[in-house]
């Protein structure tokens, strides 16, 4: 597990430093002098150039890199162009917004657990038809449809939920109310996805000899199920939920401009629109850190679960 | 592949009927269908001009006239929708081709190569995959201005890693095959071997993943032009009038009700279709 561990957190590390270098070549293949652009037409050659030398800009481009790479591993992730405030505050400042729709979307697409493992136990039945169906309709619906139908009918139209913003956030109840549908448009998708993935894995479990042996031991059908079946059956889910974080991170951005929600995603947006490339760059690359470890504790827990993975791995 | 050309429409027919005959692989055939077809013939069946202006007729709901009602401009929306559809198919089309051919292209290296090609390969892939969709969208976007070049590059980006990953296990299980091993024998080069042997026996299962991907390309294009950063109006797209009709939502919500409904068919309709093509082809794949 220690051995697994480390190569786990290893190849997180290489991916970072690999995702990190890409975007800050990216990002500096932009034609254009950065310091024109922080100063604005008017500045006087020597402003420049003093703001080139506080940012390295004279060095080689890799020199910039370790630069850069050196204040991430301080946590710098640079100097917002417009208030000139560290990326890194205005990004705390922004993250729990948008973390909270993330856990609430995973939340509500471990509903997807009970319907899968009901229709595979009674599979072909008229539930496990429905659910089918209605899961592949579902699943690969973009949250773009999804959230402004919601915001038409619940909002517009019936008036049951708030349009816009994110709510009181000193009163939770308030807080939650704004909390539905934009949840409910990201994480939908995802019951489908859950549901079917417990459910073929329920139906491979079904007849594995440690079940039946339960069966035959005489143990109801609920123990077996939650005992010795769903245990089994969960782990494809739980890798399934791993993969998700980074498709419910970026579908944030789509979910808080529609419901005018203040957030990672809307942060990127407007910093794209005013071409603020230092939060652009920060913000992209902040969320990129949040799902490559998503990914590794997923895998950590995977490992946990089921000997078998890390075993796999080692040899 | 096959040498006889007969049996192999037969199997086509074959697998066309059999696919028919289940009511989820007929809903999705006939809206791939008509989505292909509304997209191709656009020009011909719209029945407005898509960026003719008649402020007159602005924000009209449902008529005899305008069957799905006028945006804020007076364009007629159906039209508008019939051209979108062709930039949705297009950018559809385009990406996922240039995205399998170039996962094919590292993914068969990969699993053929030798094995620090592999993990090098492997591990662009995984970082390419390990920036969230949209957000990467949005800073390519940023440097690069939007465009639909733009929309197409990031598709081929951030999608060929899935395609290349499929085509490795393909090739790793392929490689050690007896007419893969007896191609080497007869001291064929290795290209040869990828391109003439293995290619075609690993191609069928990224071929039903990518037509399951049509809607998530479609999705992500709309998305983009929604935010203003895809295509640039006047040009219809299906984001682009979705935007237009957030901007009513509350005066004309038949804008927004209407544009949503192609991507809505769009989905279903590939989802469907892909779901039977990978039933009835490869059982295995089911997931």
């Amino acid at each position: 597990m220690i051995l697994y561990t480390l190569n786990r957190l290893l190849l997180a590390l290489l991916i970072i430093v690999i995702a990190v270098s890409t975007m800050f070549m990216m990002i500096h293949l932009v034609p254009g002098d950065p310091v024109n652009v922080i100063l604005g037409p008017r500045a006087t050659p020597e402003i420049k150039e003093a703001l080139r030398a506080q940012l390295h800009l004279n060095e080689p481009i890799l020199t910039q890199l370790l630069y850069f790479i050196d204040g991430l591993l301080h946590g710098d992730f640079g100097q917002d162009l417009i208030s000139n405030r560290p990326v890194l505050d205005i990004l705390l400042e922004q993250f729990p917004h948008t973390i909270i729709l993330v856990v609430f979307a995973l939340l509500i697409s471990t509903l997807g657990i009970p319907i899968g493992s009901y229709a595979a136990i009674h599979r072909n039945g008229l539930f496990d038809r429905i659910m089918g169906t209605a899961s592949i309709s579902i699943i690969a619906m973009p949250a773009l449809v999804l959230g402004l139908y919601m915001l038409l009918f619940f909002s517009v139209e019936l008036r049951w939920f708030p349009s816009i913003g994110a709510g009181d956030s000193s009163d939770w109840s308030d807080y939650l109310w704004h909390l539905v549908l934009p949840v409910t448009s990201i994480g939908i998708a995802w019951i489908g996805y859950i549901s079917r993935v417990v459910r073929s894995s329920m139906i491979e479990v079904k007849n594995q000899n440690h079940v039946r042996m339960a069966r035959a031991f005489g143990l109801s059908e609920l123990t077996i199920t939650k005992r010795y079946m769903l245990r089994l059956a969960a782990l494809p889910a739980i890798t399934m939920m791993g993969v998700s974080v980074a498709y419910i991170i970026s579908s944030t951005v789509i979910v808080e401009i529609i419901f005018s929600r203040p957030g990672i995603g809307r942060l990127l947006y407007e910093a794209v629109i005013s071409r603020n490339y230092p939060l652009v760059m920060g913000t992209v690359l902040f969320s990129t850190i949040v799902i490559v470890a998503g990914t590794m504790i997923t895998d950590l827990i995977n490992a946990l679960l089921d000997p078998r993975t890390r075993i796999k791995e080692e040899q | 592949m096959s040498t006889n050309p007969q049996s192999n429409t037969r199997s086509i027919l074959g697998t066309l009927r059999q696919l028919l005959s289940d009511p989820m692989g007929l809903i999705g055939f006939i809206l791939v269908t008509s989505f292909v077809l509304i997209a191709l013939l656009a020009p011909f069946i719209a029945p407005f001009d898509p960026i003719k202006i008649d402020i007159i007729a602005k924000l009209q709901g449902p008529s005899l006239e305008h069957w799905l009602g006028t945006d804020q401009l007076g364009r007629d929306t159906l039209s508008r929708l019939m051209y979108g559809a062709q930039i949705a198919l297009w950018v559809a089309v385009t990406s996922i081709g240039s995205a399998v051919c170039i996962g094919a292209v590292l993914g068969s290296i990969a699993g053929y190569g030798p094995k620090w090609l592999d993990n090098t390969i492997m591990l662009i892939f995984d970082t390419l995959r390990s920036y969230p969709v949209i957000m990467f969208a949005l800073a390519v976007v940023a440097i690069f201005g939007p465009s639909l070049t733009t929309i197409i590059l990031i598709i081929v980006i951030t999608s060929c890693p899935t395609y290349g990953r499929l085509i490795r296990t393909q090739t790793l299980t392929l490689r050690n095959a007896e007419h893969t091993l007896s191609a080497r024998a007869l001291g064929l080069s290795a290209p040869v071997i990828l391109f003439r042997h293995i290619m075609p026996n690993a191609i069928g299962p990224v071929l039903i993943v990518a037509s399951m991907d049509v809607p998530y390309v479609i999705a992500l294009e709309s998305s983009l032009s929604f935010l203003g950063l895809g295509i640039r109006p006047p040009t219809p797209s299906w984001g682009g009038m979705l935007n237009d009709g957030y901007s009513f939502i509350r005066n004309s919500p038949w804008l927004v009700a209407s544009a949503g409904l192609p991507l809505i068919l769009v989905t279903i309709g590939f989802t469907f279709l892909g779901e039977q093509l990978r039933d009835t082809f490869d059982p295995k794949l089911r997931g």
